[in-house]
């Protein structure tokens, strides 16, 4: 036992599929514990933030100052401003003025913008529409603004007369240190159409989908082996009636009962745990069928006879002298069933058939959403990609995992 | 040996008409054939045949291991009854073997030590102190000349194939059946520990008086150890007899060829050659 164990955490597949796993496994155990936040508060007044850190713009006027002397400032601000569109149209104004195309690099921001204050003039801009002219206009002003020196005056409504007054103002090198600001919040994978924070509801999906895959693996490996046990060994009548079930269930895809049942449930009742038990009673039907088949080649083994003579009873013999041979089997096949009853759920609760949104994310609800809410269109890629590749991780560690113990036991396949 | 002796013999094991058939339509084969024998309490009895001949088929229908298709078998003259585990397992109370390969018959995830104790509680002993089951248990190790110290907390697969096989005549030794079938129990392993297991079945047999059933593809064999020996062909019985008319002056073919294939059959027998 303890010497199969030690094979198993040899073979290389496995224990990098096992150690993928048991990372996401402890960020899900883990993460809770630490941020306490509910996985479904709602944070952003607005959809999808992106990801980044965001600080608090009323602290930072609270905040003490710094004066620092930096270079490059304007350069930055000048190259956020900037995005790949401006630079292309400051580029098409260039070229209609007569500037060789070969001369303008749109990456050299430095170069663009002494360009552009040489050469543009307002006077120029012939034979454009008059919107173009003044979308012109308004860039080279934004532009020159960033450039300039002024700072930014704050005013407040003061109370009695009911006019602006300057109350405070900020010049251009003035700074604040991010560690005096108080109220700080990193969204690193910024929020979803609801406005939660993805990190936190993504770690709670996977957990949610991971209990889901093995309550729902459990319950079909459980059925799959009492089932297949008892056909294989039993055989008679109780054989033809198992399969004949079996065969039922085998005729219907199992998806499309999964399908069948999640609807006639209703979305109402549709709890996680539901769910999770639906599918696993639509999907033991090739575990019987496998334990089956080697139920069939092990009970005229000498063994078994033997242990028959030793007048146990089919409980004991089932228990002792089948299940021990073909454990390594159904925890394969356990794994197996747990990562496809993931991605049941994922699929089922894409078709808007999962658990009831209100309660819990799984993975396949914020799949759900980001689409519902055309994340995918609109390039709000934070939405599905980590969820994506969320999915990904857990059913390529546990397949990982199921090639490592299928080379260590069934030796035919090792390399 | 004398007719009328036989007369007082008991008969504790009868076969009419035992037939096996493996298959359905056009894949289906006759293992056994339609045959018919009757054992002698405390007789030596010896079923040889070449390889496929059915003999394990044969063995594992007196076992009751599996159901014949065709015939009846009587044990102590009344019809063998075992539909239900309880009356199974008071059948296996009587009826014990040792198997081909000793490789395949254990376990491999129970400790020889359960083993032993299966064959103490199959025998009433379950409710007995501690200290006596491992006197039993040493007991019976020491009479295949095995250390029940040595082999406690340990695994079958540690034993090597002869120590296996004389771990299965211990077994014996606790459960003191009234009829054993010994199928072939020396033919996977090596020359040296044969002799020995042979030995050990004798003097087992010797000590019990129980019936012994051997099966072996070894007409030599067959000739040295039994009383009563049957040759089986495709399943079929094709001559039996006391072991002295069957191969001394054999009639059918089959046995002649089987007889040839033993040179030294009517020189001294050599054990090591078994
Ligand atoms: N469970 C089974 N299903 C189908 N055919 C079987 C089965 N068991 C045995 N047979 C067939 O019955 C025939 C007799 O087999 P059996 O094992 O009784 O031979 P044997 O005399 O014991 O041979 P050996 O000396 O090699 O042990 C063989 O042809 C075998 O293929
Ligand atoms: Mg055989």
């Amino acid at each position: 036992m303890n010497n199969t164990i030690k094979q198993v955490f040899r073979s290389p597949k496995f224990l990098v599929g096992f150690i993928i796993f048991s990372m996401i496994l402890l960020t899900a155990v883990i993460y809770p514990v630490i941020v306490r936040d509910p996985p479904l508060a709602i944070l952003g007044q607005g959809t999808f933030f992106e990801p980044g850190v965001y600080v608090s713009t009323f602290d930072t006027f609270q905040a003490k100052r710094y004066k620092l002397d930096l270079e490059d400032a304007a350069t930055k601000r000048i190259a956020a401003r900037l995005g790949p569109q401006e630079r292309q149209d400051l580029k098409a104004w260039l070229v209609t003025a007569g500037v060789p195309e070969a001369s303008i690099d749109t990456s050299d921001t430095t170069a663009l913008m002494d360009l552009w204050v040489n050469t543009y003039d307002p006077a120029k801009s012939e034979g454009m529409t008059s919107a173009k002219r003044n979308y012109y206009e308004r860039l080279d002003l934004s532009l020159k603004g960033i450039l300039g020196t002024e700072g930014v005056i704050i005013a407040t409504t003061n109370a009695e007369t009911g006019l602006l007054e300057e109350s405070d103002s900020f010049a251009r090198d003035d700074f604040v240190n991010l560690n005096q600001i108080p109220v700080v919040r990193v969204l690193p994978l910024g929020t979803d159409n609801f406005g939660r924070d993805m990190l936190t509801e993504l770690i709670a999906a996977t957990r949610t989908s991971l209990l889901i895959g093995f309550v729902a693996g459990i319950v079909a490996t459980s059925i799959g082996l009492i089932l297949g046990l008892m056909a294989g060994y039993i055989g008679g009548i109780v054989d033809d009636f198992i399969m004949f079930v079996t065969n039922l269930f085998t005729v219907i895809p199992s998806f499309v009962l999964l399908i069948l049942i999640s609807f006639s449930i209703g979305q109402e009742s549709r709890g996680a745990f539901t769910i999770a038990v639906v599918i696993g009673l639509t999907s033991w039907v090739w575990t019987t069928r496998a334990v089956r088949a080697q139920v069939f080649s092990l009970r005229n083994r000498d063994h078994v006879n033997l242990s028959k003579l030793s007048g146990h009873s089919i409980f004991r013999i089932m228990l002792k002298d089948i299940l021990p041979y073909i454990a390594s089997y159904v925890v394969m096949a356990l794994i197996l069933q747990i990562s496809s009853g993931i991605l049941a759920e994922a699929a089922l609760s894409i078709l808007g058939l999962g658990p009831k949104t209100t309660e819990v994310p799984t993975l396949g609800l914020m799949m759900n959403w980001a689409m519902i809410y055309s994340a995918h269109v609109t390039g709000k890629w934070w939405a599905y990609i980590p969820v994506l590749v969320d999915i990904a991780l857990v059913s390529f560690s546990m397949n990982l995992m199921n090639t490592g113990l299928d080379q260590v036991f069934n030796p035919a396949l090792r390399e | 040996m004398a007719e009328e002796s036989k007369q007082e013999r008991k008969v504790c094991l009868r076969g009419t008409n035992l037939t096996k058939r493996f298959g359905f339509g056009r894949s289906q084969m006759v293992a056994v054939d339609h045959v018919d024998f009757q054992f002698y309490e405390s007789e030596i009895i010896s079923i040889v045949g070449e390889s496929g001949s059915g003999k394990t088929t044969l063995a594992k229908m007196l076992l009751g291991l599996i159901s014949s298709s065709d015939g009846d078998i009587y044990f102590q003259e009344q019809k063998r009854d075992i539909r239900s585990q309880k009356k199974k397992k008071e059948y296996w109370k009587n009826i014990q073997a040792i198997f081909q390969d000793p490789f395949s018959s254990y376990n491999t995830f129970i400790k020889i030590d359960e083993v032993l104790l299966d064959c103490i509680n199959m025998r009433g002993g379950k409710k007995l102190p501690h200290a006596k089951k491992v006197e039993l248990m040493t007991e019976a190790c020491s009479f295949v000349n095995l250390k029940f110290a040595e082999l406690t907390n340990k695994y079958p697969f540690e034993l090597s194939g002869g120590q296996m096989q004389r771990l299965m005549i211990a077994r014996i030794f606790l459960l003191k059946p009234k009829i054993l079938i010994a199928d072939e129990p020396t033919s996977m392993i090596d020359a040296c520990s044969r002799a020995t297991i042979l030995d050990m079945l004798l003097a087992l047999r010797k000590e019990t008086g129980m019936t012994l059933i051997f099966i072996t593809h070894d007409i030599g064999l067959a000739y040295f150890v039994s009383d009563s020996v049957y040759i089986m062909e495709r399943g079929k019985f094709v001559e039996s007899g006391t072991a002295d008319s069957v191969i001394l002056h054999a009639k059918e073919a089959y046995t002649k060829r089987l007889i040839n294939d033993v040179p030294k059959i009517h020189e001294e027998w050599d054990l090591s050659t078994v």
